[in-house]
């Protein structure tokens, strides 16, 4: 059954991705901004417009350029970025894993801060320590990340000067790289200086991100652990004797879980929507900060890989959160 | 299978936050072989004579760290020898010669000869091939050498083809080496014969660069320079503050003034080949005369630049800054908003009957570009305009520019790092130019004579007359030339670039 409802979202992602491919493709045709009206020179003539016009592909109409570039999508050619010169595939695929990184360590930080604040908050409940972790995860969701970003760089960067600001690794110990997963490969070779020195670097912008999305976990699992306190098997567990830290951690948590889970994942999509300003504020190379530069240059084949890949990352992590949460409940597995 | 231990685990995350926590580089902390630059921009591509990033004047400086250009160019806008010692005309125009700079070598060792010269001029004069300047180029062919002397026909003459040669897209890259690795393979290991060698990059974050031991014009002061790319002003001010950097520029003017009275800081304001306008596009009440007169008599600029820039910057009444060619100190555009008021009240305007028209303006693009024409749309307003703003991207800006439907007046700025008043009367005026907003007749005829005309000094006394005349039409409105801030550490000197270009090689060495 789970294989069944597997290929089910398959098939809904290829035409969620084929509908995004229409949908980008088209608006970036009618929308203001011509790449080439930014880089002709002023002296040129209507010739040399049409010649970049040529160069660039945009000469035809745009029946054809659809076809030309759906046609190279599907085999795996997304075009050759106009101002990078290289070609789109090769461009996401050296950027997408610092993304991929700093996203999950967010992700991870949000859930141990998240998951933390709400076990604390269960356990302080009716105490002032609750109303002083509500009161604190109030203004953790009411400031975005880039607010986040920007003051923790005041802070860890200028008050108190400790973490990098800008980056991802110091361009000293950029060498040696078999991969772009940079921190995954310097743990896994034992290269701790170095992973150190890129955990520094992401610190940072990854706690801009994670701090919202912690937010909404405390909030949501605070909750859920709220109701499944005050059930009978908890009752039960209470009876026996139980301390109040296991009761939360062997039989309340394991229920409330779930829907947590569910918006979790609805959230990281959130979080990989906010990696683009965040990036951009860090001066981190990942595909965050190579879209505001794609849209700024109106660099058509660029944005075009760059919309699909986002597309493409929220359909996985949304499909990934409905398989786990169907793997825990099994009620979920039989619609 | 490998076993982990507690206690190795324990001293490998130990080891890690450590490695987080290590002590970082603070203001005071000498500068030793490596030069830090937080950049304001990010260098999207290696090729500085091909795409849109060879015409952006705002990653040159990069480009003149790794490459040569046919000519050179002082800080002050002055032209020196390059990788052409020596460039001229014949005395008819027919020809121009350019003497090619002996024992220079490439980055991988190989020498360095007027073939790569005329090689890279053809590929720049291409129509196809992707250079934006392409015409300037084409205008020379049939290139014979003899020794280390190229010569040329002149197809078409230009009497700023050598200008240009220090100018966007005027780079020497190499042949046979490009030749062999092809484009692609050019923008993953670019060489140059410039004072510093690509060592390591990566986009969006940082591009390392190492010194050329061989370089022609001596090794640089610093071993190894970084660029750090932080398009963000806030991370900028942040990296110079902390001590991350050694070098930032193009901080908010406020953080200027604050930080360059800060122990172990320095800072450098300098005018540049940059100056912000408000274009006028002809039709509907732009084709009152009276009204156009009015829009530049009610503007105070002096007092925008004095509460809006803190003083960082100087008025221009054409669209000449003080260092170009043709900067002509007698043209004036007096703040006259009495004046402003007669004009429109000729024209039936009032306070009470105002006249109404768009300005579109970018936001946060150039230092307070939104607050200036909010400022000015009120300095309007007292005298019986009443425009309404508009904002839009740079893209957007280029676009309605080139298909000429800006709005009636639409402020951007506009770079001449040559000084050459075609670089900026020039092109930002002859309606047959994309980038021109007012189009008229009478303009074109005067401006017309001038692309061609031989005599340099006439020409660049008929293009002062031509800003004269524009400003006694009101065919554009001149604000102001821009400042550019450099904040560094008081171990270094750095020489200011009008041109804007900042490159680390001959303008930051050790104080």
């Amino acid at each position: 059954m789970l294989f069944a409802v597997l290929v089910n979202r398959m098939v809904l992602a290829l035409l969620t991705l084929a509908g995004v491919a229409v949908i980008v493709f088209v608006l970036l045709r009618v929308v203001p901004g011509d790449p080439v009206a930014m880089m002709i020179s002023p002296g040129a003539s209507e010739a040399d417009i049409a010649a970049l016009k040529a160069h660039y592909g945009l000469d035809t109409p745009i029946l054809t350029q659809f076809w030309i570039w759906i046609k190279g999508v599907i085999s795996g050619d997304f075009g050759t970025s106009i101002t990078l010169r290289l070609h789109v595939t090769e461009i996401l695929a050296a950027r997408l894993p610092a993304t991929i990184e700093l996203a999950i360590l967010a992700l991870l930080s949000a859930i141990v801060l998240g998951g933390g604040g709400a076990i604390a908050g269960t356990l302080m409940r009716r105490t002032v320590g609750e109303a002083v972790i509500d009161g604190v995860n109030s203004i953790l969701l009411a400031v975005p990340d880039f607010i986040w970003a920007l003051a923790l760089v005041l802070v860890f960067a200028v008050a108190i000067p400790m973490l990098p600001i800008t980056g991802r690794i110091d361009p000293a110990l950029a060498e040696g790289f078999s991969t772009r997963f940079y921190l995954v490969e310097s743990i896994i070779t034992g290269r701790f200086t170095v992973a150190g020195d890129i955990l520094s670097h992401m610190t940072m912008p990854a706690l801009a991100l994670a701090l919202p999305l912690g937010a909404v976990i405390v909030r949501l699992l605070k909750q859920s652990l709220k109701e499944a306190m005050v059930q009978d098997y908890v009752l039960l567990a209470r009876i026996k004797g139980f301390r109040e830290l296991r009761l939360v951690l062997q039989e309340a948590l394991r229920n409330a879980v779930g829907p947590t889970l569910a918006l979790t994942g609805v959230q990281f999509t959130f979080l990989i929507g906010g990696t683009v300003i965040v990036e951009r504020i860090f001066a981190y190379p990942g595909i965050g900060n190579l879209a505001i530069d794609a849209v700024i240059n109106r660099d058509f084949p660029l944005i075009q890989g760059l919309v699909l890949l986002f597309g493409l990352i929220f359909i996985l992590i949304n499909v990934s959160v409905d398989l786990m949460v169907a793997a825990l409940n099994p009620r979920l597995r039989h619609p | 299978m490998y076993n982990v231990s507690r206690r190795q685990a324990l001293a490998a995350g130990g080891g890690l936050v450590a490695s987080i926590l290590a002590p970082r580089r603070f203001a005071s902390a000498a500068i030793g072989n490596t030069l830090n630059i937080a950049y304001n921009v990010n260098l999207p591509s290696f090729d500085p004579d091909v795409g849109p990033s060879s015409v952006n004047p705002t990653i040159q400086a990069i480009y003149r760290s790794i490459f040569d250009q046919y000519i050179g160019q002082k800080p002050n806008l002055s032209f020196e020898p390059g990788l052409i010692t020596n460039w001229g005309w014949n005395d008819d125009k027919s020809k121009v010669f350019m003497d090619v700079r002996q024992s220079v070598v490439w980055h991988d060792g190989t020498p360095f000869t007027p073939d790569d010269v005329i090689w890279s001029i053809q590929r720049e004069a291409k129509p196809d091939g992707g250079n934006p300047v392409s015409f300037i180029w084409a205008g020379i062919d049939n290139f014979k050498v003899d020794g280390n002397r190229i010569t040329a026909d002149v197809k078409q003459y230009d009497p700023v083809l050598f200008k240009w040669m220090a100018f966007l897209t005027g780079y020497v890259l190499p042949k046979a080496y490009y030749q062999k690795v092809g484009p692609q393979g050019f923008e993953k290991a670019p060489i140059g014969t410039g004072p510093y060698m690509v060592d390591a990059y990566e986009g969006n974050a940082y591009l390392r660069l190492k010194a050329n031991p061989k370089y022609w014009g001596g090794k640089p002061a610093f071993e190894t320079v970084v660029f750090k790319f932080v398009p963000d002003a806030t991370s900028r001010v942040a990296e110079i503050e902390s001590g991350s950097s050694d070098v930032t520029l193009e901080v908010p003017y406020e953080e200027f003034d604050r930080l360059k009275i800060k122990p172990g800081l320095k800072g450098v304001v300098t005018p540049i080949s940059d100056i912000g306008q408000i274009f006028i596009t002809n039709g509907g009440v732009m084709d009152d005369k009276n009204v156009r007169l009015a829009m530049c008599h009610a503007v105070d600029k002096d007092t925008i630049i004095k509460r809006l820039l803190r003083g960082y910057g100087v008025p221009i009444a054409t669209l000449e800054a003080p260092e170009y060619a043709a900067f002509d100190p007698t043209i004036k555009v007096s703040y006259d908003p009495a004046l402003a008021t007669k004009l429109l009240a000729a024209s039936g305007y009032s306070k009470d009957k105002p006249v109404k028209f768009t300005i579109q303006t970018t936001r946060g693009f150039k230092p307070k570009d939104y607050e200036m024409i909010q400022a000015i749309v009120g300095m309007w307003r007292n005298v019986g305009i009443d425009a309404n703003i508009e904002i839009y991207e740079i893209a957007k800006h280029f676009e309605l520019r080139m298909s000429h439907k800006l709005a009636p007046a639409a402020f951007y700025n506009w770079g001449n790092a040559i000084g050459d008043p075609t670089c900026s009367t020039g092109f930002a005026m002859w309606s047959k130019s994309p980038h021109s907003a007012w189009h008229s007749d009478d303009l074109d005829a005067k401006i017309g004579p001038l692309w061609g005309e031989k005599d340099e000094k006439k020409r660049i006394q008929g293009w002062k007359d031509v800003d004269r005349y524009i400003a006694e039409q009101a065919y554009i409105l001149p604000l102001l030339q821009y400042a550019q801030p450099i904040l560094y550490k008081a171990e270094l000197k750095v020489t200011p670039n009008v041109s804007g270009a900042l490159q680390p090689a001959s303008l930051i060495t050790r104080a």
